[in-house]
């Protein structure tokens, strides 16, 4: 298993805007590398990739959360 | 219509703002304030603080039925929106009056009208407001659009009719490029805006930003003077000044008295600001667009009249008249804002929230400091980076130039990262002093980007 972390503080957003489809879901297959939400903090977007390949297990935080450096956003099994 | 509870619907320096002209008005205060915001400078000042939603805009500034919910629920009658956030929401604004609440602003039909760009371009030009050569309103399919555009001359930029604040432009060189960039832009729009319409216009290289403060009450507009906000990055105003510098007699009589038609035109009532482009070389000002709430940079107009423009709009809402004639308004003197942002100008601009350990404004003749925060707040990283604005009067531009390069020295902020440094550079330049930038100044001048402290 590996965490995606934020690297920033600010909100998380699964989807890039409210009306599109999540950047990923819970189960899908993702390559390292790959965005799987955005982390906005004072207006500015920046994506949140994983680092591995592998299985989206389960995110950590809600879509819209608040979340601070460090903390666990989404947990990937390694494949 | 009379009104005794405010709820003000923002939050930061503008909601602080709000709360203390209806404090002088005798008005009791509610602020809808977000979870992480119930603690701020601006939730301290309010008689009672109510709150909307958890830390993200869209589930607390940006909800509709949240915020009319925490009106209701404190017995408000009036709603007070500031900028940004839900300020041009045509939809709220109905929603706030149906309620039976008086809605500080304009009508929602003009906030309507002036949000469809290709429509409130198209009323500037009935009004007798110039504006640059373009499409009459948006471009239908079956316009020819190559025949508009030669017409328009090269190069051209395209908006989108639900744009403003400078998204959803692009610009087009040459004729070979106008159909692609039409399809591009009208996907664009329709992503972003939800509205594939768009409309050209002639493009401007080095323009100033130039506007226009006015104040109706439906049926009298009058004007309250100009303001330049040339100083811009990312297309955020960063410096704004009153009165613009540099503007001939003859092009500031005819944006003063062709705005004023405009509000006229649609029976505008309460604050609202029209935005120019001027163009130094030609001595042109053109019609960009209409914000109809309060500006971020209102202070500086109130410093050169006297006046608490915040005051005019609640008393115009309630009372549903103006109480002052052009004949009123004098001006006197030249004011600067400075907007202090949370943001690290040593590291490309990155947002820097965190814990105010020191916080010294400066003060001496001249001095207003409109803040949202006080040593020891908390500044989040969930909302805009704007801690506070420094506003600098004295009687002539070059004094206020000086004194606000001392104010500046005495600002002292610690804990976060801010833009001082680079408020400090762009006064020191002398294209600045002499009134000589363009908007591009600040993000063509790589001096300024780079600046440490």
């Amino acid at each position: 298993m590996a965490d995606i972390i934020s690297p920033l503080p600010g909100i998380f957003y699964r989807k890039p805007a409210p009306d599109k489809e999540p950047f990923a879901s819970e189960g899908d297959r993702i390559e390292a590398g790959q965005a799987i939400g955005m982390v906005e903090i004072m207006k500015q977007f920046s994506e949140v990739r994983s680092e591995v390949s592998g299985t989206l297990e389960r995110f950590a935080v809600e879509d819209a959360g608040a979340v601070n450096p460090g903390d666990v956003i989404a947990v990937v099994a390694e494949q | 219509m009379t009104f005794e509870k405010l709820l003000v619907a923002n939050r930061g320096e503008i909601a602080v703002r709000i709360i203390r002209t209806a404090r002088e008005l005798g008005l009791r205060t509610v602020l809808a304030a977000s979870e992480p915001d119930a603690t701020s400078y601006a939730a301290e000042l309010a008689d009672e603080v109510e709150v909307i939603g958890p830390a993200a805009a869209g589930k607390s500034y940006l909800n509709t039925e949240a915020v009319l919910g925490a009106a209701t629920a404190t017995g408000c009658d009036a709603v007070h929106p500031g900028y940004g956030f839900l300020s041009e929401n045509a939809g709220f604004a109905r929603a706030v009056a149906d309620a039976g609440m008086i809605w500080i602003g304009p009508a929602a039909g003009a906030i309507e009208l002036m949000g469809d760009k290709s429509r409130a371009r198209q009323a500037a030009e009935d009004a007798g407001v110039p504006t640059f050569r373009g499409s009459h309103g948006s471009l239908s399919p079956d316009n020819d659009a190559a025949a508009i555009a030669e017409e328009v001359g090269y190069p051209l930029v395209v908006k989108a009719s639900a744009g403003g604040g400078g998204r959803g432009i692009r610009l087009v060189t040459g004729p070979e490029e106008l159909e692609s960039t039409l399809g591009m832009a009208r996907a664009e729009a329709q992503g972003a805006f939800g509205d594939a319409s768009v409309y050209l216009e002639q493009f401007v290289s080095a323009a100033r930003h130039v506007e226009v403060q006015i104040l109706g009450d439906g049926e009298h507009v009058i004007h309250l003077g100009d303001r330049d906000c040339s100083l811009q990055r990312r297309q955020q105003k960063v410096v704004e000044e009153a009165p613009a510098p540099g503007l001939p007699e003859a092009v500031r009589t005819k944006i003063l008295s062709s705005s004023i038609e405009l509000g006229k035109l649609c029976s505008y009532s309460g604050l609202g600001t029209v935005e120019f482009l001027y163009d130094p070389e030609s001595h042109e000002a053109a019609f960009i667009e209409m914000n109809t709430r309060l500006q971020v940079e209102h202070p500086v107009t109130e410093m050169i009249t006297g006046l608490d423009l915040v005051r005019e709009q609640i008393l115009v809402a309630r009372d549903g008249r103006l109480r002052l004639t052009q004949q009123d308004i004098t001006f006197s003197g030249h004011a600067f804002e400075f907007r202090v942002n949370a943001e690290d100008p040593t590291n490309n601009f990155m947002p820097s929230p965190g814990t105010l350990s020191r916080l010294d404004w400066p003060g001496g003749p001249g001095i207003r400091v409109d803040s949202g925060v006080v040593a020891g707040s908390v500044v989040a990283p969930f909302y805009d980076s704007l801690l506070a604005k420094l506003i600098v009067w004295d009687s002539r531009r070059e004094d206020t130039i000086t004194r606000s390069l001392r104010a500046l020295g005495e600002l002292r902020i610690e804990g976060v990262k801010t833009t001082l440094p680079l408020l400090q550079a762009v006064l020191s330049r002398t294209e600045v002093r002499n009134a000589e930038h363009s908007t591009k100044f600040i993000e063509s001048t790589p001096d300024l980007l780079g600046v440490s402290s």
